[in-house]
């Protein structure tokens, strides 16, 4: 199956009650599929074709509050459009799952695979998973409905796959039963919904500078609370599938003296040049974020200690005059380190440029060589 | 019953998630401390058109079997809509003052 294939087949299996959607490229496919699967009366979801992405996030937010199960799914522009939304999801508390398959912001207006869709909202208070191929994307959306819909969390999450690289390449995947997905995500059952008529409240106030710290102090102790629910469920999930997963993925860092920290498809191609590399007796290692929000400051920290230098790649650029949102992230984590590795940036791949084994190889090859570094934040694969 | 003032705020541990206010707290705000007229209903030449009760926006207007019955003073908050609205001449309701009704 494709990337989408897989989102649809995990929401056809999760049968959601309301999906409120507007397509884009690349993630069209996803509601295209499960349209079909609605048309045919293979799933119960009423579907709601919204007049933009503001509005399917706002219907999806609307029918989250009543009570049901709501999803929708976007990219790129579409994530930019719903923007507001997005902390509004997260500040009313609803556990809406949400894939997007990574694509430039524009402008120039760009169709292909990068970050800074998804790393542009990072701090719009949403669980963010990242997936490096179809089945961690199937097992990642799986695993986020439980995650969300736990009374410690409830936060909304971002299941992103990489744009066209992940969403429409055909890739081997292990699918769960019907019956197993039905049994490990339970029914959905709010303690509060708007549609409880024995219950009334109300939704969606005003706050005054009186109570609205307390509130958002509510929101940042509940993506806390997420990171033990993300290993219990991990846990859960491993039990049903076989396939464990964590914060990170550790690749190859038991002996390594170099490191690569990346997100996403590019860990896929970093595997192979890792492994031709060590065949040249280059030990260099990488560590693959998988959870991004919360951000595994812990875990990767643990990870990076002994490694001397460390280059993350990026995605996608801040434009910030000191490289991208990985990059400034991971090394924060490491500055309590009493001994700090030295902390370098790559950023590549922008609106789907190819990062190929060769040109990571190369990277590698200079880092191993390396003594003194000139420059911390690097571009890779730009013609000068 | 006058708006409290005094309230102990309440802290992030124990407020409710999500931005959730219980259903009708409205009802112990007591808008009707702002009038600074008050409209006044003489029954007489009211012909239960039901203009002011459509178009009061706090809906301080209560009716009963179809019948204009009072103006619920804890919530108007003086706006004169009503008077406005009212067809009748003389108008049935009239704003007058709210001083002169200081006890």
């Amino acid at each position: 199956m494709s990337g989408d294939e897989a989102v649809a087949e995990a929401m056809r299996q999760i049968n959601p009650d309301v999906v409120a959607a507007y397509p884009i490229t690349p993630a069209t496919e996803i509601i295209n599929i499960f349209s079909k699967l609605i048309a045919e009366g293979k799933v119960k979801s009423e579907f709601i074709a919204a007049e933009s992405e503001h509005s399917a996030l706002s219907a999806a937010i609307g029918a989250s509050a009543a009570g049901v199960r709501a999803m929708t799914a976007t990219a790129s522009q579409g994530l930019a459009l719903m923007h507001e939304m997005l902390y509004i999801a997260a500040g009313l508390r609803l556990p809406i799952v949400m894939p997007v398959a990574n694509r430039a912001l524009s402008s120039p207006i760009n169709i292909h695979c990068d970050h800074s869709d998804t790393m542009g909202s990072r701090d719009a208070g949403w669980l963010q998973f990242y997936s490096e191929n179809v089945q961690e994307t199937y097992d990642n959306f799986i695993q986020a409905i439980k995650i969300s819909e736990h009374p410690d969390v409830l936060l909304p999450t971002i299941v992103a796959l990489d744009g066209f690289i992940t969403s429409h390449s055909m890739q081997n995947l292990k699918i769960l039963s019907d019956h197993a997905v039905k049994i490990f995500i339970g029914e959905y059952k709010p303690k509060r919904f708007l549609l409880d008529l024995k219950h009334p409240y109300s939704l969606g106030g005003f706050d005054l500078s009186d109570y609205f710290f307390e509130h958002k102090r509510q929101q940042s102790q509940a993506m806390k609370n997420s990171v033990g629910i993300i290993a219990k469920v991990a846990e859960k999930f491993e039990k049903i599938s076989g396939r464990r997963y964590g914060f990170l993925e550790e690749y190859a860092m038991e002996d390594a003296q170099i490191a690569l920290v990346g997100i996403g498809s590019f860990c896929g191609v970093a595997k192979v040049a890792i492994e031709n590399l060590r065949e040249k007796g280059i030990k260099a290692g990488l560590v693959k974020v998988r959870v991004f929000r919360p951000f595994p400051y812990k875990e990767i920290s643990s990870a990076l200690r002994k490694i001397s230098l460390v280059a993350v790649m990026d995605r996608s650029d801040s434009l910030n005059n000191f490289g991208g949102p990985l990059f400034n992230e991971v090394r924060s984590a490491l500055y309590d380190l009493a001994e700090r590795p030295t902390v370098i940036n790559y950023i590549y791949g922008l609106g789907g440029r190819d990062i190929s084994v060769k040109e990571i190889e190369n990277v590698l090859k200079k880092l191993a060589k390396t003594k003194i570094i000139k420059k911390i934040v690097n571009y890779l694969g730009v013609r000068e | 019953m006058r708006l409290k003032t005094n309230v102990k705020k309440i802290g992030w541990k124990k407020l409710a998630a999500g931005d959730i206010l219980e259903a009708g707290s409205a009802l112990n705000y007591h808008t009707g401390n702002w009038r600074s007229r008050r409209p006044v209903f003489e029954k007489k030449t009211c012909i239960n058109c039901l203009k002011c009760w459509i178009f009061c926006p706090d809906a301080a207007i209560r009716i009963k079997n179809k019948k204009v019955f009072k103006i619920d003073l804890r919530y108007c908050k003086g706006c004169g809509i009503c008077a406005v609205a009212c067809p009748t001449n003389p108008k049935t309701i009239v704003m007058k003052n709210e001083n002169q009704f200081k006890s």
